[in-house]
């Protein structure tokens, strides 16, 4: 095929300020897309002797530890339903949120060699690391599910909502992540900050203790923190509460919203320094 | 070329980094502790005089189906060049056009995971360059056979040495049939064999597709075979763009010391034995080819041009020009006792010449050494290793000789009707 055939011209020049989206060249490399997640689901668990089996021990470990405190000994109150169940709830979304968020924080520090030599949409690295995330997250729903069959929770139509909750976390996970990858190429402090970051956060959620907790007109500020709206409506879905997440989640998406769009422009505008400062 | 038909229009292209400040990481506690103890001077640093410009005021032209070398010494902005050109640095003023796809290869098997198969790894890398999955199914056998690699294609990559490495990831780069190919400096690993293959490969992706590859390499012997066209920088600067031989000798007149000929070589420091009573204080050296900046070729004259002090009038029974490849095995030794004849130095500086008029090797960097003696043999002073000389192909283009496959010694050769 002769080169004029389809040529497209690149231009390359010097850029200053806030730069378009470019949503679609993101949307083009959905393959590399595909092999980057691809990528890290086969390396993640290499060379280890649990392999995937870690997905689930991660949220079955942190159940154990809050039963055994919050639930046997702070005898937390756990929306009627039996705590372990009640945590694990809360557990599976979270160890989701946690581990994307920590992954795509680090993905582009991880990646510097691919940054600082080839041209690919930056985008996708953390975009990847949130994905390859949904995989642990869908086997570790599978025990939550065998744990509610094993407590005798009954299923309803709800459980519909999960897929829309993940997507919800998801963006959550990606909007953090993207400010904090960002961050994380200039300041490497972000590294050591993120476990405490995390446990911060996972105190600040309704996962040990239920968000009844918090007085009734309070809670649509409980919303501004996302993952409280979403683990709030992961309980609505499978454990059958009576309170449904609503004005919560609400919020939620809100602030998930604002800071996603947000997140996308400051990536867009700090990564043609990059190959620069990484 | 210039005008609609250049493959990449780059125009007063510069890139500026700031020296101290963007390289390197700094932690957030630092940059706040510094801000809040001098604001000012905080400020007028960031404002920037310790600026560094990688590049710039570069302009040039390169046509469609083009091959072009980029020469240069370290820190001549030879990789900040392809860098931008590929996109993966932004530069600070300038333009650069780009007409159609463009696969950059600035370095080799990056992208590569080490726990990841052959196989995986090949369509990784292929889709980190550009490729579409369809793509890389269709050409696959084609690259694994390139990088010959056939067995261990299943094995991670972690457990290849590194040669297979670098064949494997060249081979998903040169089957990526971009329009424009950027290479940097791949060929400095790899073996000589999986070397020529690569300049073949090159070739052929610019003579049969039509496309238009920029390569950057230190090895002049590969820019000579391969580019027909050069782009000299020097700090950063752009000083001369021309046909290859032209480039390339300035180049190598410019990089001084060793490898310049016509320019006068030092060798008052140099490791030397003897009695001392004569000494060769400097040589040059140069060859008849001017288009290629005096450097030798295979079978054309060399001459050495000495100037040797001496504390006495000292008669030299023999005076050598000794030839070494670059693992010391003598391949020459132009000797005057061969010829008879005594030479007479004055007291003070003295000013000869030996002539080679044929220098049978072929391209490649050889050593060269310097030989005083008496008639009976009394070593006056003998510097083994003076200087290394670049033996150059004169025409560029040919795949032709290379030392490690063709031998170093060239040969005068015809074919033979017996009937």
């Amino acid at each position: 095929m002769p080169p004029q055939a389809h040529a497209r011209v690149t231009v390359v020049r010097p850029a200053a300020g806030w730069a378009p989206l470019h949503l679609r060249e993101l949307v083009e490399s959905y393959e590399l897309l595909y092999f980057l997640v691809l990528r890290s689901l086969k390396v993640r668990y290499k060379q280890t002797l649990l392999g995937a089996a870690w997905a689930v021990l991660q949220p079955l470990l942190t159940m154990a530890i809050f039963s055994l405190v919050f639930g046997r000994l702070a005898k937390l109150d756990s929306e009627g339903v039996p705590y372990p169940v009640f945590a694990l709830a809360g557990l599976v979304p979270w160890t989701y949120f946690a581990n994307a968020l920590t992954q795509a924080s680090n993905s582009l520090v991880e990646q510097e060699r691919m940054l600082t030599k080839i041209y690919f949409p930056r985008l996708l690295l953390p975009l990847a690391s949130v994905i390859a995330g949904l995989i642990d997250f869908a086997i570790a729903f599978v025990v939550l599910l065998c744990m509610m069959v094993f407590y005798h929770i009954p299923f309803t139509g709800r459980i519909l909502a999960v897929p829309g909750l993940m997507v919800a976390a998801a963006a959550t996970a990606l909007a953090a992540g993207l400010w904090l990858a960002v961050l994380n190429v200039r300041y490497r402090d972000v590294r050591h900050a993120l476990p405490f970051l995390t446990q911060v956060w996972l105190f600040a959620t309704p996962i040990a203790y239920s968000s009844t907790l918090v007085p009734a007109h309070l809670r649509p500020l409980v919303g501004l923190n996302p993952m409280a709206g979403i683990v709030d409506g992961f309980r609505w879905a499978l454990l059958g509460r009576e309170m449904g997440p609503g004005a919560t989640l609400l919020v939620s998406l809100g602030v998930v919203s604002l800071l996603l769009v947000g997140g996308l422009y400051y990536f867009r505008r700090m990564e043609r320094t990059f190959a620069d400062v990484v | 070329m210039s005008g609609p038909d250049a493959a990449i229009r780059v125009e007063k292209l510069g890139k500026r980094y700031r020296i101290g400040r963007v390289r390197g990481y700094r932690s957030l506690r630092e940059e706040i502790v510094e801000a809040a103890r001098a604001p000012f001077r905080y400020r007028a640093e960031r404002s920037g005089n310790d600026d560094f410009w990688a590049l710039r005021d570069v302009s040039f032209d390169i046509g469609v189906g083009e091959v072009a070398g980029i020469v240069g010494g370290n820190g001549a902005g030879k990789s900040t060049l392809l860098k931008i050109l590929s996109r993966v640095v932004t530069p600070t003023e300038g333009l650069a056009e780009i007409r159609g796809r463009v696969g950059s290869l600035l370095e080799v098997g990056t992208g590569f995971h080490p726990e990841l198969t052959g196989r995986e790894n090949v369509y990784m890398n292929g889709a980190i360059l550009g490729m579409r999955k369809a793509e890389i199914d269709r050409k696959f056998d084609e690259i694994i056979a390139f990088a010959e690699i056939g067995q261990f294609l299943d094995t991670p990559v972690k457990r290849y040495s590194s040669g297979m490495q670098v064949r494997l990831a060249f081979a998903v780069a040169a089957h990526l049939e971009p329009e424009v190919l950027i290479v940097d400096e791949v060929l400095a690993v790899g073996d000589a064999q999986f070397q020529k293959k690569c300049l073949g490969k090159m070739q052929e992706v610019s003579r049969l597709g039509g496309r238009t590859v920029l390569f950057v390499s230190h090895n002049m012997n590969a820019v000579q075979r391969l580019c027909t066209r050069c782009i000299l920088l020097e700090r950063g600067g752009l000083k001369a763009v021309g046909p290859t031989n032209t480039i390339v000798g300035e180049y190598l007149a410019r990089a001084g010391g060793t490898l310049s000929p016509a320019t006068s070589i030092d060798l008052t420091h140099a490791d030397r034995s003897g009695d001392g009573k004569a000494r060769f204080v400097a040589a040059q050296y140069v060859s008849d080819a001017v288009e290629a900046g005096g450097q030798p070729y295979p079978d054309g004259p060399l001459e050495i041009r000495l100037a040797i002090e001496a504390s006495e009038p000292t008669t030299v029974g023999s005076l050598a020009v000794t030839l070494y490849d670059q693992y010391g095995t003598k391949l020459v030794n132009a000797d005057t006792i061969s010829l008879g004849q005594t030479i007479a130095l004055r007291s003070g500086l003295n000013q000869l010449a030996l002539r080679i008029a044929q220098v049978h090797l072929n391209p490649g960097v050889y050593v060269l050494g310097l030989w005083l003696a008496r008639p009976l043999e009394a070593v006056i002073d003998h510097v083994p290793a003076a200087f290394e000389i670049e033996v150059m192909t004169r025409e560029t283009g040919g795949l032709g000789a290379a030392p490690q496959d063709d031998g170093m010694v060239t040969c005068a050769l015809e074919v033979l009707d017996l009937d």
